[in-house]
């Protein structure tokens, strides 16, 4: 029964979140913090987000008011969803020195049951990249997997492109297409939710929901939606990008990126595919307590490749090649997919704007240079 | 191994010039000062104790610059009586807010300042402890942050290295899930330059960093402040920016020099 669908108008939204609630889940959504549209938990619909968007440009996030009551079409929101599933900070262990060897002490806490409402399907994509890092079949995180088992996801057809975003050109979006509980689109002039179940999960909450019919035009409309997105955004990749990068990894290039990378790690962190985390070992002042927890790390950290006395990547300019080549190539070989899915969330965050698709797009402007010269 | 059967390692807290604000969280860490008490032997404290016990100490943390003659003789002293030293806070790491003076005339802050300048004995300069001794550790802050301060002891004690990461403040404000004010607002930030260790109070507050931690490894101050005279702020703004408790950090130093007319 995975094919329940109907319309949720604006009076009966709430039944949504109310029945999210009493099947005890946590609803996080697009919430208004400050500056920003950030991901946060809500009990009820009215501290969702509503009729406010972003402008992102390289390096600027700016909050602008809508001319409609949309909530969801927000562009990919200043926090990424990621810390949901993957905590920046996560306790592995205790264990406690018993004389003669030592025991474990903690007792794993339950994962908790959590609700995402309101995601792109860039974000969407993001967790089926996750998915897969994070489970491999013969290797599963447990923090991850107990979290995603618990998880509902709820997408949103996107209906707001942000300057950064390039979605369509990595085909994951501005329609819902990776695998989720529930689709939603919002409908023009606040005729309602278009609610598609797309999980069993998702077609046992909507059958409970007060549904009214599909309107006629209304599958018409969430696909003109998704098509004015994916027409409205400016950026791509260049042509084969990985194996652009594979030929590169000398190239003076990256030094000239190198000067104007901070080597801050805000691309990683904000980077809604990215995984990598740092274990540290804590001990407590009587020497009889050891915890381990797991933090976020990243490939811009010196520590990231400590190994045999000293960091392997010194330069900002193998540390930020790393990343790019991780992100757009290395990756296929990984997983046969792109590690990016153009969220633009490293675009925009970065604090000197340094933007990926340019940089791509410089090295195969070179490579093509290059080759001119050589004819 | 219990607490009692091992030889507490003896502790020395020395001051400098200082405010003693970074001893006073030593002290503020209430619920494991106990346990510390425990674990050392606190042989030299006089922020906290009048009574003291000779050297060698196994650890001596060190607050306060270096700004006289006589202090510059005394930090050789506790070094040779310590085996680790941690140099703890901006004035022992780089100087501290007084190393304003290392960019103009000291005679000049002395006579504006004191009724009696004849009766003051100084030196032209405010430095950190590394210029004049070897220092085992650098914990970072103005103040240091009290967990720091206790995760160091507590390595020391367990023969581990520390977990301070050497990162930017950056990798704490994103952790929080702070909106970046750089990007969200336009308000310059020293964090991309600055070590973390403060779990970004600032932009958790909506204000940039100020640098409190002095540099982090491997910092970009060039293009940084580049990206600041881009958000408008004015050249003696950066320089001023720069020139706060770490003003003697050396990367905090040359690039404010780059902005001095
Ligand atoms: S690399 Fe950038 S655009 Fe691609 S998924 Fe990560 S943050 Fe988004
Ligand atoms: S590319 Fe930008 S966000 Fe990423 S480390 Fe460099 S300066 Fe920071
Ligand atoms: S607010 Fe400051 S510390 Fe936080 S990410 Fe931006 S530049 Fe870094």
């Amino acid at each position: 029964m995975d094919d329940v669908s109907g319309l949720l108008r604006p009076a009966d939204q709430s039944a949504l979140i109310d029945a999210l609630t009493a099947r005890g889940y946590t609803v996080l959504a697009p919430v208004r913090q400050g500056d920003a549209l950030t991901v946060a938990p809500v009990t009820a619909l009215d501290q969702v987000a509503r009729g406010w968007t972003a402008d992102q440009t390289a390096g600027t996030y700016r909050l602008r008011r809508r001319d409609d009551a949309r909530r969801f079409a927000t562009t990919p929101a200043a926090l990424p969803w990621k810390r949901v599933l993957h905590p920046p900070e996560a306790h592995l262990w205790t264990a406690r020195d018993t004389g003669n060897g030592f025991e474990m002490i903690s007792k794993p806490e339950p994962p908790p049951k959590q609700a995402l409402l309101g995601l792109l399907p860039c974000d969407l994509a993001a967790i089926a990249r996750q998915d897969k890092v994070f489970d491999n079949g013969t290797f599963a995180d447990p923090v991850y997997t107990g979290r995603r088992e618990n998880a509902l996801l709820i997408a949103a057809t996107c209906a707001q492109a942000g300057d950064t975003c390039f979605c369509a050109a990595m085909e994951t979006g501005p329609d819902v297409r990776s695998p989720c509980d529930i689709a939603l689109t919002e409908l023009d002039d606040d005729a309602g939710w278009l609610v598609e179940a797309r999980s069993g999960k998702g077609a046992e909450i909507l059958s409970g929901l007060p549904l009214a019919p599909v309107p006629d035009t209304a599958f018409t409309q969430r696909d003109a939606i998704a098509e004015a997105t994916a027409a409205a955004q400016i950026r791509t990749l260049p042509a084969d990008t990985p194996g652009l990068l594979h030929r590169h990894l000398d190239h003076p290039h990256w030094q000239a990126v190198a000067d104007r990378c901070l080597s801050c790690g805000n691309c990683t962190n904000q980077c809604p595919t990215c995984f990598c985390s740092n274990t540290e070992d804590v001990t407590s002042l009587d020497g009889t307590i050891a915890e381990r927890r797991r933090v976020w790390d990243s490939c811009f950290s010196l520590d990231f490749t400590y190994a045999t006395g000293r960091p392997l990547r010194q330069s900002t300019e193998s540390r930020y090649r790393q990343w790019i080549t991780h992100k757009l190539s290395t990756w296929h070989d990984q997983f046969g997919e792109s590690g990016c899915i153009g969220c633009g969330r490293c675009i925009t965050w970065c604090p000197v704007g340094i933007d990926i698709t340019e940089e791509a797009a410089a090295l195969a402007a070179l490579e093509d240079a290059a080759e001119a010269a050589h004819a | 191994m219990a607490t009692s059967t091992r030889k507490r390692p003896k502790l020395a807290v020395w001051k400098f010039s200082s405010c003693d604000g970074c001893q006073l969280q030593l002290l503020d860490l209430e619920d494991h000062l106990l346990d510390i008490a425990d674990a050392v032997d606190i042989a030299y404290f006089l922020e906290a104790t009048r009574a003291t016990a000779r050297g060698p100490y196994d650890l001596s943390l060190v607050e306060g610059s270096i700004t006289n003659r006589h202090d510059a003789e005394r930090i050789q002293k506790v070094r040779r009586q310590s085996k680790v030293l941690v140099s703890i806070g901006a004035c022992a790491n780089s100087g501290g807010i007084q190393a304003l003076k290392n960019f103009a005339d000291h005679k000049d802050f002395i006579r504006a300042v004191y009724a009696r300048p004849d009766y003051i004995d100084t030196l032209a300069t405010s430095t950190g402890i590394a210029d004049h001794v070897p220092v085992d550790f650098e914990l970072r802050g103005c103040p240091v942050d009290r967990h720091q301060l206790l995760e160091v002891v507590s390595a020391f004690l367990a023969g581990r290295k520390p977990n301070i990461p050497r990162t930017a403040v950056c990798t704490e404000c994103k952790r929080r899930g702070i909106a970046c004010v750089t990007v969200a607002s336009g308000t310059p930030c020293l964090g991309p330059v600055t070590q973390a260790g403060c779990g970004a109070l600032c932009p958790g507050c909506g204000r940039g960093c100020y640098g409190c931690f002095g540099p982090k490894e491997t910092p970009n101050m060039a293009n940084l402040m580049a990206e600041f005279a881009s958000l408008g702020r004015s050249e003696t703004g950066i320089r001023d920016g720069l020139r706060l408790f770490n003003a003697n950090a050396a990367p905090f130093r040359e690039e404010s020099l780059r902005h001095d007319d």
